[in-house]
């Protein structure tokens, strides 16, 4: 799948939620599945600033792709994180920067969000966008 | 009543339990704060103009409607700030200047907002003075029997809260005062709390600052109080130089006004401070002894089901009777992280507090990064109380 078609396919999916609960309940679930982080790579520079929670985001380079690993302390937040990882993980750092991120907004996770934790969101994006600049 | 408390968020009716942060405003209160924006917008104590001469009048009622809520024994003693931070600010500063310098020590506790710590550490700095903590137990009440040793003969002043906005205990504050006194030491109480739920009476607490914030009883935000004993007030230079706290003023030298002008330099935020008035009028109504058992059924409901529900752990724990302690409850929920349960809750339209509260040392103290804080008002109801604890359970049925 290209970078477009998985963001539209998050798209679609959280469409089909009416109810905030019913994404919360998604993003837990998200939360949930993401697993084995490394205790010793919650580091102070690994993390995250301008969450309220702590996140923790990590990667390493395979064949040229970039893949992320992830961790927080507040579900729904590793949710989030886990959401973002799902779509760029294992790509190219090209393909990262082509997207202009605007998923976040179409899903409604920005504004629905308390305005701490949409900073969070803001500083995931960031560091994502970071950590592909650095591996062009 | 209270407008605000009739909307909806997300689609459901709003349950707002974070009144330990803000309250929201009496009508009363929206008129006045509306009536002067309107009709009498004029600088005060300035002009003789009928605009000027009424807003006046609205500004100083308030003070005397606040020297008789604290019981204070004279106007003058009563100086309007922003807040209680603004106040706090005012008197470590100003009391720093006049009587603190190197080597002497100033007082807090570990249950302290940090706006009542932060302003001494700074004062502390700029004097090279030491800041000493007495700490709180396991159950969130103040170590008193510690102060024997804390208060020395370097001890300047000691500043401590009637209610933690953590702990919601009701601190001993008399006993506090008698000890620093016996020692010749003054203290000043924050009363950002205190003022909301206990009955003040500084003569009878014998308190020598008593500080309060305006909009958590109901009225305008941007309004506090410095209730100071004369004798310190007096003492005291002035905080900011402008206008309005001036005797005479030449290049050569400026004579100050008299109390309480002297501390209320530039134009005033006249319109919100004349709110206090009919804020504190509502306060007085509250205290009707129906609605104070109505209110402490509220209480007691909560205090029961945090204290039996065993994956949660209450911070603030009565030793003896549930009237050692006001509607707040501070809380973790085991294996759940605090800030997750608070954006549930508030898509199930209940508004409380999550994180560290402004009182980090508090977190330090009882091993947490952060808390989540439900308050009661006594316009919540028992019904609110009930559909909170529902959700709560809900929300953590989700998260486990």
């Amino acid at each position: 799948m290209t970078l477009i078609e998985a963001e539209n396919a998050i798209i679609e999916e959280f469409s089909m939620y009416e109810e905030w609960l019913d994404k919360y309940e998604y993003l837990i679930e998200l939360g949930k599945s993401l697993k084995d982080y490394p205790e010793d790579a919650k580091t102070e520079e690994k993390l995250i600033k301008g969450c309220q929670s702590r996140v923790w985001l990590d990667y390493k380079m395979e064949n040229g792709k970039i893949v992320f690993n992830a961790d927080s302390d507040a579900i729904i937040t590793k949710g989030i994180i886990s959401l973002l990882i799902g779509l760029y993980s294992g790509r190219s750092a090209q393909e990262i920067l082509s997207s202009d991120f605007s998923v976040v907004e179409k899903i409604g996770l920005k504004e629905n969000l308390s305005p701490t934790r949409a900073n969070g969101l803001v500083s995931m994006i960031a560091k994502i966008r970071e950590i592909a600049t650095l591996n062009m | 009543m209270f407008p605000a408390l009739s909307r909806k968020v997300y689609g459901k009716d709003l349950v707002y339990l974070d009144n330990a942060a803000t309250s929201q405003r009496v009508q009363t209160v929206l008129d006045e704060w509306n009536r002067i924006s309107v009709e009498s917008n004029a600088n005060i104590h300035r002009a003789v103009h009928c605009l000027a001469d009424e807003a006046t009048q609205a500004y100083e009622a308030a003070r005397d409607a606040v020297k008789d809520f604290l019981n204070a024994s004279g106007r003058e003693e009563i100086v309007f700030t922003s807040g209680t931070t603004a106040a706090i600010n005012l008197v470590a500063f100003c009391y720093g200047e006049a009587f603190v310098k190197e080597g002497d020590e100033v007082v807090v506790t570990e249950a302290e907002h940090h706006s009542n710590i932060v302003p001494w550490q700074i004062m502390c700095r700029r004097k090279g003075a030491v800041l000493k903590v007495l700490p709180v137990d396991d159950l969130g009440h103040l170590k008193v029997d510690m102060l024997d040793e804390i208060l020395t003969e370097k001890t300047r002043i000691m500043a401590v809260t009637q209610i933690s906005n953590v702990l919601g205990i009701i601190n001993p504050v008399k006993d506090i005062i008698d000890k620093c006194h016996s020692k010749g030491i003054p203290v000043l109480i924050d009363g950002a709390q205190g003022a909301v739920h206990c009955k003040v009476d500084v003569q009878d607490m014998d308190c020598d600052f008593y500080v309060f914030s305006g909009h958590k009883l109901y009225a305008a935000t941007g309004t506090g109080v410095l209730y100071g004993k004369r004798k310190w007030l007096d003492a005291m230079p002035p905080y900011m130089g402008g206008g309005e706290m001036v005797g005479t003023v030449t290049f050569a030298e400026t004579t100050y006004a008299p109390l309480p002008m002297k501390f209320e330099a530039g134009t005033q935020n006249f319109a919100s401070a004349a709110t206090l008035k009919q804020a504190l009028y509502f306060v007085n109504l509250l205290n009707d002894n129906e609605l104070v058992k109505y209110n402490d059924k509220i209480r007691d409901y909560l205090l029961d089901y945090f204290l039996n529900d065993e994956r949660i752990k209450l911070f603030g724990v009565p030793r003896g009777t549930s009237d050692e302690k006001i509607p707040l409850f501070s809380f973790v929920v085991k294996g759940v992280h605090h800030e997750d349960l608070a954006l549930i809750l508030d898509k199930m339209g209940i508004a409380v507090r999550s994180g560290q509260m402004c009182a980090e040392p508090v977190m330090d103290r009882f091993g947490v990064t952060g808390m989540l804080r439900v308050s009661v008002a006594p316009y919540n109801t028992i019904e609110e109380a009930e559909y909170f604890v529902k959700c709560l359970n809900r929300a953590i049925d989700m998260l486990m």
